[in-house]
């Protein structure tokens, strides 16, 4: 690996010093589980890697019923999975951090930095759209919030500029009858890059959905928000029928790519199998809340 | 050369203040500046666990974190985990039932498995194959390693 200089601020305002101060050349480092390999790699060759673990902002995990969820950038799956308030509210991002790599990875990586990686297929990427997640920003001219849906602009780049830090993921509370769900296709049980990932939040009251967001993974150079499918789904009976249709428009919003992982029309097929199965799944657990 | 920093971590149990380069993994630290050659190099990608060890008692890949990142916590590496010339009940329960052969995967498994234990004394077969599904093993089929885990667990609890 190429030579760096490390710094660990232990406030948001040095970090934006230093990441504003060496600009393209500073990076910030949470797990280091994308960044060490691709430094590795030469793909990506910051001269100051920034420790971001230090800043108590940036590893915090706190949830309020009214306010709904700050996340870290920086807390590690670990934090998320073994959070029994999490795994109450949040089934489907617990899901999603819980099968990024393996146990070895998810004490480390964080769903910040899976944000930040930018990778089309991020696992946690699309349940954070599910949940209408909103990424907050802090640089030197001060700070801003953007969708998750609108963090990644093309693969492995954001909306982040010189200087900004990602500090937290803001998560609205989950609605009564609500609830979440992630699942992904790969062609093993654990350890493995989705082929396709599905995210999908959902409210019913009775038998009607009154609520939905699907997010759509490794099915275009980013990660999606199916907006025709949610809105489809809302103001209907959540039924087969409605299921079927959201699967159906979540498919025509696709645009995936063959690669080593699978065909376009592999992927296409397996975008209207998850897009049912996360429902259902989400479905089933709404009717418990 | 780069300036090298100064860090202060513990390492099974014992306070170790060492000098590194930022841009050495902890792996690489362990290894070349510490002499600590139980822990294991293999892909350097976090997919095989040769290299894991503990950090607070979590499973991290070493390859995977940087020296300086070790600052103020607890590592256990597999050159702590027998207890003098006594070996730990996984490594004898992995030496009975064959668990290794040529040997490269073991420190990551043992560290694993210790993990695991640490957590849940008495694990299921499904949580003993989950809890080492991040290490890789190309010589036994698994079958032993799952074996002697369960085995360990059984005899201590």
């Amino acid at each position: 690996m190429h030579e760096i200089h490390y710094e660990a601020p232990t406030s948001l305002e040095q970090a934006v010093g230093i990441l504003a101060k060496h600009g393209d050349s500073a990076r910030p480092i949470c797990g280091g589980t994308d960044l060490l390999i691709q430094m590795r790699a030469g793909v990506r060759r910051p001269h100051y890697v920034v420790d971001v673990k230090h800043i108590a902002a940036l590893t915090g995990i706190a949830f309020d019923p009214k306010s709904g969820l700050r996340l870290g950038a920086a807390a590690p799956c670990i934090e998320i999975f073994e959070n029994a308030t999490l795994r109450r509210h949040y089934p489907g991002l617990v899901e999603a951090a819980h099968l990024i790599g393996s146990l070895q990875i998810q004490s480390r990586a964080s769903v910040g930095g899976n944000l930040c990686n930018g990778s089309p297929a991020a696992d946690t990427t699309p349940a954070l759209i599910a949940l209408g997640a909103v990424a907050r920003l802090v640089g030197p001219k001060g700070e801003r919030q953007v969708k998750v849906e609108e963090f990644v602009v093309s693969p492995g780049r954001t909306v982040i500029q010189p200087g900004e830090l990602l500090v937290e993921l803001l998560i609205p509370p989950p609605p009564p009858h609500s609830a979440d769900a992630y699942i992904r296709f790969i062609p093993r049980n654990e350890m493995d890059i989705a082929v396709v990932g599905i995210g999908a939040a959902i409210t019913l009251e009775g038998d009607r959905c009154t609520a939905a967001r699907i997010g759509m993974g490794a099915v275009a150079p980013t990660p999606l928000f199916a907006a025709k499918a949610s809105q489809a789904l809302v103001g209907k009976k959540f039924d087969a029928v409605a299921i079927e249709n959201a699967a159906q428009l979540a498919i025509e919003q696709a645009s995936p790519i063959d690669d080593m992982r699978g065909t376009a029309e592999f992927r296409r097929h397996l975008v209207g199998v998850l897009t049912r199965r996360t429902l259902e799944r989400a479905a089933e657990r709404a009717r418990r809340n | 050369m780069a300036k090298r920093t100064l860090v202060e971590t513990v390492i099974n149990n014992e306070p170790v203040e060492l000098l590194c380069e930022p841009r050495q993994s902890l792996l690489e630290v362990l290894r070349d500046e510490l002499h600590m050659t139980g822990t294991k190099e293999g892909c350097l990608t976090g997919d095989c666990g040769a290299c894991t060890i503990l950090v607070d008692g979590r499973p991290v890949c070493s390859c995977l974190m940087l020296g300086v990142e070790a600052q103020g916590h607890k590592l256990e590496t597999i050159e702590g985990l027998a207890t003098g010339a006594e070996l730990h009940p996984l490594q004898r329960k992995f030496l009975e039932h064959a668990s290794l052969q040529c040997g490269i995967c073991t420190p990551g498994f043992l560290m694993s498995a210790k993990a695991l234990l640490d957590k849940i004394p008495r694990p299921t077969e499904a949580e003993v194959r989950y809890h080492l599904a991040g290490n890789l093993c190309r010589c036994t089929g698994y079958d032993k390693i799952v074996r002697a885990v369960l085995d360990a667990a059984r005899e201590s609890g």
